[in-house]
């Protein structure tokens, strides 16, 4: 197990205006999940049910009320500044919506290579090979590079989210936290966008942490998955039986409202409806 | 916006080229913009080249000729002569030197510091925050010119202590938008996405939000270069900015204020050079407001 | 007569590199009861043929070239503006995309609903159901009766006492039924609905589909659905359109257009949706992304990404012809059907 959440609880304290009393919203209840080295794990879940503050907790960037995460089999709360940073060069995440995770003044180039510079220690690239490396990767994802020096603006969702996931992969992350990448796409670019992560994730030994409400698609890239609901795990197991068996309400619930591409099986035309 | 994949930049520098063209096709749009750039860069010509061309250099060195008081304007003198007998076109032209330098440098000192102070307390929050900004609230209650008055009653008259005096009363303004932007931007994506790379606080600011909070520092700097020489102008007029005989648009209207109506040359010209300044870096700034819109990126 | 007709509507946009020709003749017919899905990928005019439809888009930039619009035989395009506004109170009711935008957090729910009701009132006294003499108290009262009708009817509970809420205290899903509601009130003929769903979690989707779904079995309403959703469209539209840089390229009923697709394009876009029998990797996706409509390849649009591209497709835009009864093709490859040519 790469990554064990254990118990995990996290309250934030929401204040109504500067009279009444703060209370607390609790956004994640006693999760405890883990996630194996090379697999796609699936966290599905409706909005607002606490997913990108799990991701956030996971890259320490909020901390836990209670409960540990570990990473690799070391607490992540007790790394020092340091170590912390060093683990983020093995964790990466890609953004749900690829046009405001990149900045808008800066180049392709620089965007990429900008995690190459922070974890300069590490990598121990000077400027020309980052240069190469970021060339590279913009083959890896399919861009080419020739769009080296131009800004996000000029590209379409699909390219910034290959620009998203190449910034991603600049330090050889193991660990890639997936936060709805394909949400913001075409469904001809989200196809492109999952066969490039099937891709990456065969020749680079990735593992995924792959948030989604669309089950399709979840159903399509993940061994397994975990399903949350108003900051509780609901339920959680191998892909298949779950879409095939699900046992708690909630997923049956979500495996009925999915909406199928397929006229035969809407909920709203009796099967032996005719054509026109 | 569709992809334009045939043309390919081949430096960051083209590519930077190439958005300037598109802001500067938003900024045509508007002629009132493309108005108060040319009402800016002839002014700013005026400035640099205007002292040396002037038909009379020695009256705006200082030196009087009574014989000629008070002409109304004539080809011989444009803008007629003042109460000592000197050109006023000569002075008005040497006097945009030093209005628009002392505007220039009260903007450029009020924004740095204002967008130090603004970017600080925005960005820790907390008590910093709360020192640095009732610090500027501070500045805010006394008005400006009130401010700037004493500070350079204190410092003496002199073109330098002017600025100064008036920098001070003018960065919290700064302070209080860039603190205000810093706060939104600290929750943008792309600034979670660099801290999630391990990017620490300097890089953050540097490279994150100081260049996306740009914008509008540079706008309110444009619009306020106009208050900025109104400022210079007023401190002159009421006779602690700069001393003649250095010719500076304020004082000249100040002196001239007594011979109003009946040589009212002596008045009109500064007036209007100063309304003519005012004008047009307030037309620029809503020009480059559309230029820089992110939403108008077509 | 149809109750919406566009025919060779070509539309214009004006922008820095020049003007783009993003509508590029649509054809299409709404009958009442029908409910179009028209799909496509970003960018290839969708939102502009609805804005069309009630004339929001505003000109310039925007510029129609040529093409006509008629709702039962009235051309919306030579429409005066009062006309207009008269239309997009009653006649054809329009849905956005989000539902947080286009309700003001100012002002009540309620008061929101009213203003549209009286709105609609003022053009068709009888929407309010009092006199035309009516005071002005009276016909308030009466708004406010039917807001909470409207309300109720679109699934909000305890309606009466939800009325005087703010915006922020509805959740998404009841704020786009809020919309829906004041799309609803002048009663409309025809419903533009630009991505109702796409904001909303599938649970919430599922009640709102479920919803617009009864409305038009009730009122005999034609609706277009703008979306992206082809799992929408198939449940519950009973025609589709699929647009490609700004043609329609393939429509006809539902069932034809999935079971049958013909256009690659299509084939291609229903290959993009993971299935459940889909192995990973197995997903087919269409290569390439869309054409810079400022300089569109020559002939059809679609043929650089092709996989079965043939000389000819360079030569002109293929007219559409119908392969079957209720659906036609925009595609040199497209085998005209024998009994649906006549
Ligand atoms: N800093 C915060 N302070 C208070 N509440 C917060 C904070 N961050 C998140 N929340 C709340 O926690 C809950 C979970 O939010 P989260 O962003 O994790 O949801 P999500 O599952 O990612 O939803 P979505 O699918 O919309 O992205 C929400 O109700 C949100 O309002
Ligand atoms: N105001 C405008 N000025 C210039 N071009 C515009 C304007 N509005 C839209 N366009 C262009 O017209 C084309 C069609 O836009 P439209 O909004 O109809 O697309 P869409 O199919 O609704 O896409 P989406 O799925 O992203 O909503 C796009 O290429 C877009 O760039
Ligand atoms: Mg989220
Ligand atoms: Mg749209």
């Amino acid at each position: 197990m790469i990554l064990r959440i254990e118990n995990v609880t996290k309250d934030f304290k929401v204040s109504h205006g500067p009279l009444a009393r703060a209370t607390h919203f609790t956004a994640l209840k006693d999760v405890s999940l883990s996630v194996g080295k090379g697999e796609s794990f699936g966290l599905v879940g409706e909005s607002g049910s606490g997913k990108t503050t799990l991701t956030r907790l996971i890259l320490q960037l909020d901390r836990v009320s209670s409960g540990r995460i570990l990473f690799d089999g070391t607490d992540l709360a007790s790394l020092s500044a340091r170590d912390l940073r060093h683990l983020r060069s093995r964790i990466q995440i890609v953004f749900q919506d690829p046009y405001a995770s990149l900045n808008p003044r800066m180049t392709v180039h620089d965007i990429i290579s900008e995690p190459m510079e922070i974890h300069q220690d590490t990598l121990g690239l000077n400027a020309r090979q980052r240069t190469d490396r970021v060339v590279e990767l913009l083959e890896l994802v399919g861009l080419g590079g020739q769009h080296l020096f131009r800004f996000p603006h000029e590209f379409s969702g699909g390219q910034r989210q290959r620009i998203g996931i190449a910034r991603a992969l600049a330090v050889r992350p193991e660990f890639l936290i997936l936060d709805e990448p394909t949400s913001a796409l075409d469904v001809s670019v989200q196809a492109q966008v999952l066969n490039l992560l099937h891709e990456l994730q065969a020749k680079l030994g990735l593992t995924y942490f792959f948030i989604s409400h669309d089950l399709g698609v979840i159903r399509y890239v993940c061994d397994r998955v975990a399903l949350i609901y108003r900051g509780e795990i609901v339920e959680q197991g191998e892909t298949e039986r779950i879409f095939e068996a699900p046992e708690s309400d909630y997923a049956r619930l979500l495996l009925s409202a999915m909406p199928e591409p397929d006229p035969d099986r809407s909920p709203f035309r009796p099967p032996a409806a005719s054509a026109g | 916006m569709t992809t334009l994949a045939e043309k390919v930049p081949a430096s960051a520098t083209s590519s930077r080229w190439e958005n300037a063209r598109r802001g500067f096709y938003r900024f045509r749009n508007s002629w009132l913009s493309i108005a108060g750039l040319l009402i800016v860069l002839v002014l700013f010509i005026i400035a640099v080249i205007g002292p040396s061309i002037v038909p009379y250099p020695e009256h705006v060195a200082g030196s009087v000729s009574t014989a000629t008081r008070f002409q109304p304007p004539s080809a011989l003198h444009w803008f007629g002569t003042n109460e000592l007998g000197q050109d006023v076109f000569s002075l008005v032209v040497a006097g945009s030197q030093i209005s628009l330098l002392a505007g220039l440098a009260v903007v450029a000192v009020g924004a740095l510091v204002g967008t130090l102070v603004g970017a600080v307390a925005g960005y820790f929050g907390g008590w910093t925050d709360e020192v640095l900004m009732r610090l500027a609230d501070l500045k805010l209650t006394v008005p400006s010119l009130i401010l700037a008055m004493a500070v350079a009653a204190a410092l003496g008259p002199g073109i330098l202590n002017m600025v100064i005096a008036i920098s001070i009363s003018w960065w919290p303004g700064y302070a209080r938008l860039v603190r205000g932007e810093v706060i939104a931007k600290k929750e943008e994506m792309f600034v979670q996405a660099a801290r999630a790379l391990g990017a620490g606080t300097g890089r953050i600011l540097r490279r994150h939000i100081l260049p996306n909070i740009l914008t509008p520092v540079i706008i309110k700097m444009s619009l306020d270069m106009g208050f900025a020489i109104l400022t210079v102008a007023s401190l002159g007029f009421i006779g602690i900015g700069v001393k003649p005989p250095t010719p500076e648009w304020g004082s000249l209207l100040s002196i001239a204020r007594t011979y109003m109506p009946d040589y009212w040359w002596t008045a009109v010209f500064p007036g209007s050079a100063i309304f003519l300044a005012v004008f047009g870096f307030n037309l620029l700034g809503d020009g480059l407001r559309d230029v820089f819109d992110p939403k108008a990126r077509r | 007569m149809a109750l919406l007709e566009i025919r060779d509507l070509h539309l214009g946009m004006r922008s820095f590199e020049g003007e783009a020709h993003v509508l590029n003749g649509i054809h299409l017919t709404v009958e009442r009861g029908e409910i179009w899905g028209i799909v496509g990928e970003t960018g290839c005019g969708k939102s502009l043929t609805g804005l069309s439809i009630s004339r929001l888009v505003s000109t310039p930039p925007g510029r129609y070239i040529t093409g006509s619009i008629s709702l039962e035989g009235r051309n919306l395009l030579t429409a005066s503006e009062p006309e207009m506004q008269s239309l997009r109170g009653r006649r054809i009711g329009m849905i956005f995309q989000d539902p947080t935008t286009n309700l003001n957090p100012a002002f009540r729910v309620g008061e929101q609903i009213v203003d549209v009701a009286l709105h609609a009132g003022g053009l068709d006294p009888s929407i309010l159901g009092v006199g035309a003499k009516a005071s002005r108290s009276e016909r308030k009262k009466a708004a406010r009766n039917l807001a909470i009708d409207m309300l109720a009817k679109v699934g909000i509970p305890k309606a009466g006492e939800r009325i005087d809420d703010y915006p922020h205290q509805f959740s998404g899903g009841m704020r786009q039924r809020v919309l829906i509601a004041m799309a609803l009130i002048g009663r409309p003929d025809l419903l533009i609905a630009d991505e109702p769903t796409t904001a909303l979690d599938v649970s919430v989707q599922a009640q709102i589909l479920r919803l617009l779904y009864d409305l038009v079995q009730e009122h005999q309403l034609g609706v277009l659905l703008i979306t992206h959703n082809l799992g929408v469209v198939a449940q519950i539209c009973t025609h589709v359109a699929v647009m490609y840089a700004g043609n329609i390229i393939e429509s006809g009923s539902v069932r034809e257009v999935f079971k049958n697709p013909n256009h690659p394009y299509t084939t291609g876009l229903l290959a993009s949706v993971p299935t459940a029998k889909m192995k990973r990797g197995e997903l087919q996706g269409l290569p390439g992304s869309v054409p810079n409509l400022l300089a569109p390849p020559p002939g059809c649009r679609f043929a650089p990404r092709c996989a079965a591209v043939q000389p000819r497709c360079t030569a002109a835009i293929p007219p559409s012809v119908a392969v079957a009864a209720h659906h036609e093709v925009a595609c040199v490859l497209a085998e005209p059907h024998a009994s649906a040519a006549a």
